[in-house]
């Protein structure tokens, strides 16, 4: 939207108006063209959820570039008995015809012979498509029809479509998506584990067909608005984000189908502001958006979230090993107490007794005394209030009744407790603690066990 | 389209009754069958000459097999002995190049629901986007039938499965988040859900800390007690006269099938390993499998 607004204002051509009744289909064929592109773009997030789970992303991108000789050969044929040649039903179905031969020497290449499947994709792929070229050049030279537009099927052209285009698409895409929905378990089962669902007696051959049959359906109606070097775009992105968001399968498919759909309306009402950028670059970069936005804020996989997490856990593990580090000096060493009985620390004491470098223990200190567990004192002492006592004693105890364990029922030497101990003890939930006191026969709170090894 | 086999057979109803399992060290001693045809028609499993071959190279020559009922079976043999083509074979994943499989007398297509299947472990994305209730529900799509939604009556039948192998816990969390030892027993729960007749495991104990190896084999026994059949890829040798009652020593061909305490002798295994079967290997063999932990 942003970059659609700067754009206009350089050109300075289109009105702010203008914009708002194409976003918002006031016009007759922008709805149109709209609306298809978006249906389409709904029908390629779930059909390329599949896809994706199924591992054949790549097979759909050969499926592609396979329809380009289908098109040029079906416009021959067309013009040679006499039409313009440029029927679309016709040019579709000369590329639903070479893309699913696309496909099956995929199948065939791998079945056969030793070569393993991107090889026999990157062959098939670059064979068909450069076959492809070869007919559009004699198409080009042929004096029967008209070959003007022909080329559109490559890098797509949204203006071009029409109310019945339209129409194709939604029929297509109806059916996509039902069948998708039709069959969930099926094709859940089939995507996870193809040959426990074959030893199950599903006719894993059938599913996969169909599933193979909905991507060629779409990536075929798609090849008019997107263009066939970036349809594959609109089956793996939309799909690709959304697993950044979620764990489930259907929520993944919907918030597949979501990003696809609002990738389509978005980027067809970009392109049909501007005359000459093919729709299907823009709905790729508008997905892309889409697809960048979740690699970083999707909820469940995201880079910040996962960043966030791990931030978390890294800070409480480091003031944890703080807490128990004070405590072992307690426990071994002289220390002054202030007239309360809290202990006074020296900074290089705790410098020495862990390999903390000064400045990532400063940090850690900063971040206690902040959570009040410790008051800093002049002259690099620390002093631990009674918070931070009672903490740094459950710290203590926690660690070692983990060590404890470690040792007695996991058959770990002692000497090399500690490392794994250090893992594992910062998550412990309390009823973990209290199943450790049971195992150990620890007396609760507030014994803190001798520790197994010399500090 | 539907494959539902018929567990009306005469033989399958009479390997339903409850008829008590002798335990393994009184099971009468059986010799490693001869060749010939005289195959019984309701074992549960039984594999006439099979053969197959993964680009003309043979990976399992002859085998011909009649397994007992109410055992745990164990198939031991060297690395690339086609210990998991075996199973793949009989469960119709390989083609053979020859042969007949029958299982309870019939062959394996039209007995499908009396037989389940655990997988290698690493031979599925565990990234998948489903949680551990959904994957073990899958054992119960087949009954679910066709365009059929999963009900609430499935899912609790897999939240029973998962109970069964202690992770029911667990039935919510995606398969991802799950220990390896943790993924293994959601596929055991997966099979169980089944209620099969007779179980194939490939490498059920690859990987898995020492704690569900326990659970697993467990679990494997009470299926044997209850009288199913529990065939199972293994590679520990020293576990199996422990674990097992009966072992299949393959080496592309099958060497010895028995009682364990008949076949299991250090004769048969030298034949299996073909003195392969030096320190160093046993080492390497423990060393993966400490790797594995």
């Amino acid at each position: 939207m942003i970059l659609s607004h700067l754009l206009f204002s350089s050109l300075g051509q289109i009105t702010t108006d203008l914009l708002l009744r194409v976003l918002f289909l006031d016009d007759y064929n922008t709805r149109v063209v709209v609306l298809g592109v978006m249906v389409l773009g709904l029908a390629g997030g779930v059909v390329g959820g599949y896809m994706l789970l199924r591992k054949h992303a790549l097979l759909g991108d050969a499926l592609s570039h396979s329809t380009l000789p289908g098109i040029a050969a079906a416009f021959m044929v067309m013009a040679s008995f006499g039409g313009s040649g440029k029927s679309l039903p016709g040019l579709l179905l000369g590329a639903t015809i070479t893309g699913s031969a696309g496909v099956g020497c995929v199948m065939l290449i791998r079945r056969y012979t030793r070569l393993k499947e991107d090889a026999a994709l990157g062959i098939v792929l670059s064979v068909f498509f450069g076959f492809g070229i070869v007919l559009m050049g004699f198409v080009q030279r042929m004096k029967a029809g008209s070959a003007a537009g022909i080329e559109t099927f490559i890098y797509g052209k949204t203006a071009a479509m029409l109310a019945s285009d339209a129409q194709l698409i939604a029929l297509v895409a109806l059916i996509c998506v039902g069948l998708c929905a039709l069959l969930y378990k099926e094709l859940k089962i089939l995507s996870f584990d193809p040959a426990y669902t074959a030893t199950q007696g599903w006719p894993v051959l059938l599913l996969d067909g169909l599933m193979m049959a909905m991507v060629i359906g779409v990536t075929v109606v798609g090849l008019q608005a997107v263009g066939l070097i970036l349809v594959i775009a609109m089956l793996i992105i939309p799909a690709a984000s959304a697993r950044f968001w979620t764990h489930r399968l259907g929520r993944m498919l919907v918030l597949s189908a979501v990003i696809g759909a609002l990738s389509g309306w978005m980027g067809a009402s970009i392109s049909a502001l501007l005359p000459r950028m093919p729709a299907g670059a823009i709905i790729v970069m508008v997905a892309a958006g889409a697809f960048v936005i979740s690699l970083f804020f999707g909820q469940q996989r995201g880079v910040v979230a996962r960043w966030v997490r791990y931030v978390q856990l890294q800070r409480q593990v480091g003031l944890q090993n703080l807490l128990r580090t004070c405590f072992e000096l307690v426990e071994t060493r002289q220390l002054q107490h202030d007239e309360d009985g809290h202990p006074r620390i020296p900074f290089n004491m705790l410098l020495e007794a862990k390999s903390w470098s000064p400045r990532y223990l400063r940090r850690l200190l900063k971040r206690a005394d902040h959570d009040e567990l410790l008051n800093t004192l002049p002259q690099a002492v620390i002093e631990l209030t009674d918070t931070g006592m009672v903490e740094a004693r459950r710290q203590a105890r926690e660690h070692r009744l983990w060590e404890l364990y470690l040792i007695t029922h996991a058959d770990i030497a002692a000497s090399h407790v500690d490392r794994g101990a250090d893992m594992i003890e910062h998550v412990l939930g309390t009823e973990m603690v209290l199943q450790l006191e049971k195992l150990l026969e620890q007396q609760s709170h507030p014994v803190v066990p001798a520790t197994p090894h010399r500090i | 389209m539907m494959q539902s086999p018929s567990p009306t057979s005469s033989t399958v109803a009479d390997s339903d009754s409850d008829k008590p399992v002798a335990p393994a060290h009184a099971a009468p001693v059986e010799t490693t069958p001869a060749t010939g045809d005289e195959h019984s028609f309701d074992a549960p499993l039984s594999i006439h000459d099979m053969t197959v071959a993964y680009h003309r190279k043979p990976v399992l020559w002859d085998v011909d097999l009649d397994l007992p009922e109410g055992r745990l079976i164990a198939i031991v043999g060297p690395n690339g002995a086609g210990k998991s083509t075996l199973i793949k074979a009989v469960l119709d994943l390989v083609p053979m190049v020859s042969g007949r499989v029958l299982v309870y007398g019939k062959p394996y297509r039209r007995q499908r629901a009396l037989v389940g299947y655990v997988p290698q472990r690493e031979s599925v994305d565990w990234d998948f986007p489903v949680s551990a209730l959904d994957v073990v529900t899958m054992g119960s799509y087949r009954k679910i039938g066709w365009l059929r939604p999963v009900t609430r009556k499935w899912r609790d039948l897999a939240m029973e499965s998962l109970h069964r192998v202690g992770m029911a816990d667990y039935a919510h969390r995606q398969i991802s988040q799950l220990s390896g030892g943790q993924q293994q027993r959601v596929f055991l729960a997966r099979a169980l859900v089944q209620q099969a007749r007779i179980y194939f495991m490939d490498e059920p104990f690859a990987g898995v800390d020492a704690a569900t190896e326990k659970m697993i084999i467990r679990t494997l026994q009470d299926l044997r007690n209850q009288g199913q059949t529990v065939v199972v890829v293994h590679h520990d040798l020293q576990t199996v006269p422990e674990y097992f009652d009966h072992v299949i020593l393959l080496n592309m061909r099958v060497v010895a099938h028995g009682p364990v305490k008949s076949v299991f002798t250090a004769e048969n295994l030298q034949k299996t390993y073909g003195g392969r079967l030096t320190l160093l290997d046993e080492a390497a063999e423990a060393l993966r499998r400490a790797g594995g932990k």
